[in-house]
């Protein structure tokens, strides 16, 4: 049960609970109140009555035995009830064995200041008890009362409340029966909010999550006009406007993206031409004057590394464009390393350190590529000796290091040298490269699933660029 | 010298690859369409052309249409002119049927030594046998392949290269040597142009190009004839 659900629910039932149990302790004092009341009533009428009716019947002063029968008469008339009367130092029960102590102090004095009937509701054996006390008045017709001569005999009974306190106590237990209902609806009810509201704000989330994974078309649904529809209209309206953002920033990119290449490849065709035409002029540059032969070397120099700039930049707008797959095969890594470095005329000029037998499935071609580009740009701007180190690292990586021993790179370097036209010298306007080699031989390493790393500086040695690719071979591809 | 036909739409390239070609010593043919390199090639004996350089970007018919009417119609070897790294170029034009491709720009030296090149291929080899291997018979003398007397024309590069790989049957050539011993390429070369050869030739001679009897894959290492 996640958090917002819990508290609704806690909540709905904890109020659902408050009001129940104090709707039930109020209906219940009430409801007991009136009993209670109701039976006291009953109980002092018949007390009166009964009295009333037995008064003639006793003398004053009086004997025991005519008091205890007076008792026992008053008792059988009040359904057995423990009847007590009291005359000066006698006391008489109409049940010898009951217990008196019901009949408190406080009562006896009451009794004795007024001459109405008196009561008092004692508990006794963890049971309710109502205790009736009067004074017998004489020669009253009606009975004791204000007018009648106090005659010194009083008369209590004690009249079980049990019965009426089984009646309300049935009734709390049929309340409480009811209260597991009412707490089962509550929670189901709760649940139900949780879910009108929950499900709206769950939506959102799920959408919320999408849109942040840039799946920017994702609308939610807006039902009603309570506040969560106007979230979710806000909702709608940010990714709305997120949407068309991109949308134009992408469009842009890609116009921009699409211009380079376009003008890359309107380029090349110009650039074949020169290419052509320049190798002709190179082969006859012999037999021209010095000044006409210049020229003719220039021009050509500069159009092979206007192609090879074009060349690069087709190649990065066609990653930028993701237009790029690999060629894989299963190839010597030692015998591939040894090849770039002989096709570019660098034996001479390397240290190789390649162990035989490496195999990996990769492109032969950006292999070459990459390793091309960190040998280049090592003897472009380190120093010699440049050394290419082949290993493989814990059987599943492997890795091709060109480290070079030079005065190694700046912080600043090492933070751009993958930059497009990062120029490590900004006084050297143009190098020989044409400023996309290194970030070409990155594009590269990821395209494989592997990375290249620069060594931190240290002391004594020069810039170390680390190739790490996966090491997949036949049998684990 | 060998006489070239080249269509390229573009007039200066086509100039500068003309110029290129005839100071080598070539005769050239230079054409902007593929309808017109097509009409070349329907006068007769084929108007006399012995290897066509074809760009895969031109107006009508495209390059690798060209590839296809040309290899319907004979062995003529062919190179098609590309842009750089198009892979789907590449290999659409491999799968045409031409035998080797350079990628544009490209300097004279380069193009004379690929034509060079597809030239030798298509040139006669010295080895006189005759191979039967299950019913496939390799003429080395007449060079002329034939599956249960059925004639199986095959292109110079694919011929060279089934000839390559019948002389020693059994022996795995990795694909850089297959490059090295059929294309001449001194190095780095593109293995797709292995790949797609050895495509080609399977459709066909193999009965079941999927499941190859006569040209093995051995995973790995390169290509291998037989065992049968």
């Amino acid at each position: 049960m996640d958090g917002l659900r819990g508290r609704l629910l806690i909540t709905v039932v904890v109020v659902a609970l408050i009001s129940a149990v104090t709707a039930t302790a109020l209906a219940y004092r009430e409801s007991r109140e009136a009993v209670l009341k109701r039976a006291q009533n009953a109980a002092v009428d018949d007390f009166r009555s009964r009295v009333e009716q037995l008064v003639p019947e006793i003398d004053v002063p009086t004997d025991p035995r005519s008091m205890a029968r007076f008792a026992s008469k008053v008792s059988s008339g009040m359904r057995g009830s423990l009847v007590v009367v009291q005359y000066r130092d006698f006391t008489v029960g109409s049940d010898r064995s009951a217990d008196r102590t019901r009949i408190t102090p406080e009562l006896r004095v009451a009794v004795r200041a007024h001459p109405r009937v008196s009561l008092q509701r004692v508990q006794y054996a963890g049971k309710p008890w109502l205790v009736l006390g009067a004074p017998v008045g004489l020669g009253s017709p009606s009975g004791p009362g204000a007018a009648a001569q106090p005659s010194g005999v009083e008369i209590f009974a004690v009249v079980s409340l049990a019965e009426e306190e089984r009646d309300t106590a049935e009734l709390v237990r049929s309340v409480q029966g009811g209260l597991v209902p009412v707490v089962l609806l509550a929670v189901l009810l709760a649940l139900l909010a949780a879910r009108t509201v929950l499900r709206p704000v769950h939506r959102l989330a799920r959408a919320t999550r999408r849109l942040a994974t840039g799946e920017l078309s994702i609308r939610v649904e807006e039902k009603g006009r309570d506040e969560l529809a106007e979230l979710a209209h806000t909702f709608n309206e940010t990714a709305g406007t997120l949407e068309h953002t991109v949308g134009e920033l992408r469009e842009q990119e890609a116009l921009a993206r699409r211009f380079v290449a376009d003008v890359s490849h309107e380029l090349r065709t110009p650039l074949a031409a020169m290419t052509m035409v320049c190798s002709v002029l190179d082969e006859d540059a012999g037999q021209l004057t010095p000044d006409t032969a210049h020229a003719a070397r220039t021009v050509s120099a500069e159009t092979a590394k206007l192609a090879r700039l074009v060349d690069d930049l087709i190649e990065i707008s066609r990653f930028d464009a993701r237009a790029v797959a690999l060629t894989v095969h299963e190839l010597d890594l030692a015998e591939a390393v040894r090849a770039t470095l002989a096709a570019r005329c660098w034996t001479h000029r390397v240290e190789t350190d390649l162990p035989p037998g490496i195999r990996a499935r990769l492109d032969r071609r950006r292999l070459d590529v990459i390793v091309a580009n960190l040998v280049a740009n090592a003897l472009r701007h380190g120093a010699p000796p440049v050394t290419v180190t082949v290993r493989t690292v814990v059987g599943d990586r492997l890795t091709v290091s060109v480290a070079d021993h030079g005065p190694g790179l700046s912080p600043e370097a090492a933070r751009h040298v993958f930059d497009r036209f990062y120029k490590a010298d900004s006084a050297r306007a143009r190098s020989e490269g044409s400023g996309l080699g290194m970030a070409i031989a990155l594009e590269n390493a990821r395209l494989h699933g592997g990375t290249i790393e620069i060594a931190p500086q240290t002391p004594g040695t020069g810039a170390v660029f680390t190739l790490r690719l996966p090491l997949r071979t036949d049998s684990a591809s | 010298m060998p006489h070239v036909l080249l269509i390229e739409d573009d007039m200066s390239v086509r100039d500068g690859m003309e110029l290129v070609l005839r100071r080598h010593g070539h005769e050239v043919d230079a054409v902007a369409t593929g309808e017109a390199g097509l009409r070349v090639l329907s006068r007769p004996r084929g108007g006399g052309i012995e290897i066509a350089v074809v760009d895969l970007m031109l107006p009508g018919i495209d390059g690798f249409e060209v590839c296809r009417r040309i290899r319907g119609r004979g062995q003529l070897p062919i190179i098609m002119l590309t842009s750089r790294g198009d892979d789907l170029d590449v290999v659409s034009g491999l799968e045409a049927g031409a035998d080797d491709y350079v990628v544009k720009p490209i300097t004279g030296r380069v193009l004379e030594a690929r034509i060079r090149a597809a030239l030798r291929r298509a040139g006669p080899l010295t080895r006189m046998e005759c191979d039967d291997f299950a019913g496939l018979v390799i003429d080395r003398a007449g060079l002329t392949v034939t599956k249960h007397g059925t004639p199986i024309p095959l292109p110079p590069t694919e011929l060279r290269l089934l000839l390559q790989l019948s002389a020693s049957p059994g022996r795995v050539f990795s694909r850089e040597q297959l490059l090295d011993l059929v294309w001449e390429h001194d190095f780095l070369g593109d293995s797709r142009l292995v790949d797609a050869a050895v495509g080609r030739l399977r459709a066909k001679l193999e009965d079941v190009p999927a499941k190859p009897r006569y040209i093995q894959t051995v995973r790995g290492f390169g290509y291998r004839f037989g065992p049968l």
